[in-house]
């Protein structure tokens, strides 16, 4: 489903020098497999999934999602490739402040090709338990619930695969499950890829797969010394 | 949902801020829908004044001021000098006879508490239209009458300014500093329907009791003279005379025409002028005049016929000023004195309008009549042409460019409002770009947002504008004695539709182009 190669991503700092944040050489993610992606900050994991999106490009290197290489698309394909197939889930402020939960929902959709489905919205805010606050804006939900319209709205145009960059964070520990718990059934019951980002050992501790960005690194200590000259 | 929506949905977030960017935009919008709508009603004042008749005949001097002067009752610093009476009468039954349909005797210069206080004939409201050909109308009484010397009727406008109704009097004032209030009393007979002219401003008198009024010396200095023959006036008395002879005339004159160009014919008649004040010469030197009447005919026998065929009706439209003189005569018995003064009557101006049947002495007729010394014959509707181009137009171009200016300069305020904002919506901007809107998208919902604010100022505006021309309405009907309804649209605010789309595009661009290089991976970081 989800498949890296050769995969390098590097920012020229303003002091000129070069950080080397992305060298992958292979990472696969099946469909409908659940991943956890761990590493110390700073070690790339969301510029990992900014690739993966489409909202950054890497150097160099492919990147297949179900089956297209998006490293090869214009920066307008991409954007409708990610409306169509990609949901993100970020660690806060997800939501559009202006839009009540429903329009958020409804609005990931606007960009796709296809037609608005209401009926998919409602059913999505239900099932993460929301039906009843459809129309409330986000500063009338909890962290917690703004996270749970995040999920439907991810979900909103039946992507393949989800990008979940540290979802429960913010959120205390009761509600964390609760959160987990929902993006890991969600994502079963429609067949989604899900590549979970998160510092919380508790969190990676559910997942029957969990990665280490850094030993994706290739010789990670000649860039290390390189950058240190 | 639609991208309108969602730069609504941006607008709404921002309430406060483009409700007063909008609100700004919609004060200069109110200001160029204020500039427009009193254009027109300037001009419509201005190009409605003249209608009904074609020609004003007066003094020489400036056209311009004759025409403000009689057209408009503008109250000028110097008052228009004047023309003979028995200059009128060759409109009536004289040289020009056949060349118009209708000629009205007016003379200027008095007033009424600030509204201009006409002499003239019953035939200014008979014969005379207004508009597109309408006949004057009465909401109370009727119009005054030619054998009732001290009659006088008033426009809609001047009867509420000065509260006089139908049964009372007044007492004519001259213009000016100094003016002596005449010791006559007129008795308002009617009040004319609202004309939407500046007739509506004024109070008309018969001209008649003007003449005989003994203090109206201190009027106009021209007036110092008064009143004019009687014997001339009993001929004009008798339509029934005068039309056959001067038809008689024509006919007789018609052998003589064949060989006298039409130039040198109302040469003579300018010569022939020199000598009017000797009264009889009038009638005795009407062939010349049937001259000049006849010129246009000339070679055409069928044109003279149906010049010939006119005096009948010529005779029944001069029919009430005719009778006002015979009347005058049973009425008031001091004859001698009458004769005294009539042969020396001055009038401001003659309103003519021209014979439409026989366009050949129409079109001749300001020709002959600036040829010669006496008077001079302007088109009304010349003069103002050029005058409303030349000096009102200007002065109104430039009240239009400066509330354009406005509405650009409000315009620049959506684009520092959306500007400074859109710091705050980087992170809005890079959450829709995550959900898949492309850079265009996000682009154009800046557009549309500035379109949004700038049509709403504009809806507002328009509101605004017309609101207040409602409410000035009542205060533009009296300066102008032009109706102005609330919701009276000009075609070219609909040109407002385009030009603030037009604006709100250019000004909106550089916020949307903010949009449009938003870095998302940066911008979700700072969010997060
Ligand atoms: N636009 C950029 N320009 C330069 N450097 C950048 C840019 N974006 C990220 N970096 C750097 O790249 C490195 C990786 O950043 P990234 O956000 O991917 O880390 P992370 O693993 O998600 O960290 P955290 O766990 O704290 O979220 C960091 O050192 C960051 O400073
Ligand atoms: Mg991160």
């Amino acid at each position: 489903m989800l498949k890296l190669r050769e995969v390098v991503k590097n920012y020229v700092q303003p002091d000129g020098g070069v950080l080397h944040v992305l060298d992958i050489e292979q990472f696969d993610v099946a469909e409908g497999e659940q991943i956890v992606m761990m590493g110390r900050s700073g070690c790339g994991k969301t510029t990992l999934l900014h690739c993966i999106a489409g909202i950054s490009r890497p150097d160099s290197g492919r990147i297949w999602i179900d089956g297209w290489d998006i490293t090869l698309m214009s920066e307008a394909e991409r954007d409708r490739f990610r409306a169509e197939k990609i949901g993100y889930v970020f660690q806060t402020f997800n939501l559009l402040p202006g839009f009540t939960a429903l329009e958020n929902v409804l609005l990931a959709m606007r960009f796709t090709g296809r037609k608005v489905d209401r009926a998919r919205a409602r059913h999505l805010l239900e099932r993460v338990g929301l039906q009843h606050r459809e129309g409330h804006r986000p500063t009338q939900l909890s962290v917690g619930e703004q996270q749970r319209v995040a999920i439907a709205r991810a979900l909103a145009n039946r992507p393949k695969l989800l990008l979940a960059d540290e979802p429960t964070a913010n959120i205390d520990t009761g509600n964390q499950a609760q959160v987990l718990e929902l993006i890991r059934s969600t994502c079963r019951e429609e067949n989604v890829s899900l590549v979970l980002v998160t510092h919380s050992p508790e969190v990676a501790s559910q997942f029957a797969r969990v990665e280490r960005l850094e030993e994706f690194k290739r010789a990670a200590q000649t860039k290390q010394r390189e950058k240190v000259g | 949902m639609s991208l309108w929506k969602v730069a609504w949905r941006s607008i709404q977030q921002r309430a406060l801020a483009s409700a007063l960017t909008a609100f700004s935009v919609g004060l200069g919008v109110a200001l160029v829908v204020a500039v427009l709508v009193i254009h027109n009603v300037i001009d419509r004042s201005f190009r409605r004044g003249a209608q009904g008749y074609d020609l004003v005949v007066g003094a020489k001097g400036s056209p311009l001021l004759l025409v403000l002067g009689t057209v408009f009752h503008l109250n000028l610093n110097r008052p228009l000098d004047n023309i003979p009476w028995s200059y009128y009468e060759e409109f009536t039954e004289g040289r020009f006879v056949h060349a118009v349909e209708a000629a009205v005797p007016v003379c200027t210069g008095h007033d009424f508490k600030g509204c201009p206080a006409i002499a003239t004939t019953p035939a200014m409201f008979d014969e005379l239209t207004y508009q597109d050909d309408r006949k004057y109308e009465f909401t109370a009484g009727r119009n005054f009458k030619a054998d009732k010397p001290f009659e006088a009727v008033i426009g809609a406008t001047a009867a509420r300014l000065t509260g006089l109704k139908v049964g009372e009097t007044f007492r004519p004032v001259a213009s000016g500093p100094g003016g002596h209030e005449d010791e006559v009393d007129f008795e308002i007979v009617g009040i004319l329907a609202p004309t939407g002219t500046p007739n509506d401003r004024a109070i008309f008198m018969n001209i008649e009791g003007f003449f005989r009024c003994p203090t109206h010396q201190q009027g106009p200095s021209a007036m110092q003279r008064v009143l004019g023959g009687g014997a001339k006036e009993k001929d004009a008395a008798k339509p029934s005379d005068s039309a056959p002879k001067a038809d008689g005339a024509a006919q007789g004159d018609a052998k003589n025409e064949a060989k006298s160009e039409e130039l040198p014919a109302t040469e003579r008649g300018l010569f022939h002028e020199g000598e009017l004040p000797d009264d009889p010469a009038t009638t005795e030197n009407r062939p010349d005049s049937g001259e000049m009447r006849d010129a246009p005919a000339t070679g055409a026998k069928p044109d003279a016929a149906a010049a010939a065929a006119k005096p009948g009706e010529q005779a029944t439209g001069s029919k009430p000023a005719a009778d006002g003189h015979d009347h005058q005569c049973d009425e008031h018995c001091d004859h001698d004195h009458a004769h005294d003064h009539e042969r020396n009557r001055e009038l401001t101006a003659i309103l003519v309008r021209t014979n439409s049947k026989a366009p050949h002495f129409s079109m001749s007729l300001p020709d002959a009549i600036n040829r010669e010394a006496t008077a001079q014959a302007v088109y009304p509707s010349r003069e103002i042409f050029q005058f409303f181009d030349t000096v009102v137009g200007n002065v109104q171009l430039m009240l239009l460019i400066l509330a354009v200016l406005v509405v650009v300069v409000a315009s620049i305020g959506i684009l520092v409002s959306i500007y400074n904002s859109m710091s705050d919506r980087r992170h809005e901007i890079a959450i829709m770009r995550a959900l898949g809107a492309s850079r265009l998208i996000v682009m154009g919902v800046i557009l549309l947002e500035s379109i949004l604010l700038s049509l709403g100022g504009g809806v507002v505006g328009i509101v605004l504008g017309h609101g207040l021309i409602g409410a000035m309405g009542p205060m533009i009907t009296d300066q102008t004695g032009v109706q102005v309804a609330m919701w009276d649209f000009q075609l070219i605010e609909l040109v407002l539709i385009p030009g603030l789309i037009f604006l709100a595009t250019v000004v909106g661009y550089l916020p949307a182009a903010v949009a449009y290089r938003t870095d998302v991976a940066r911008s979700l970081q700072a969010g997060t």
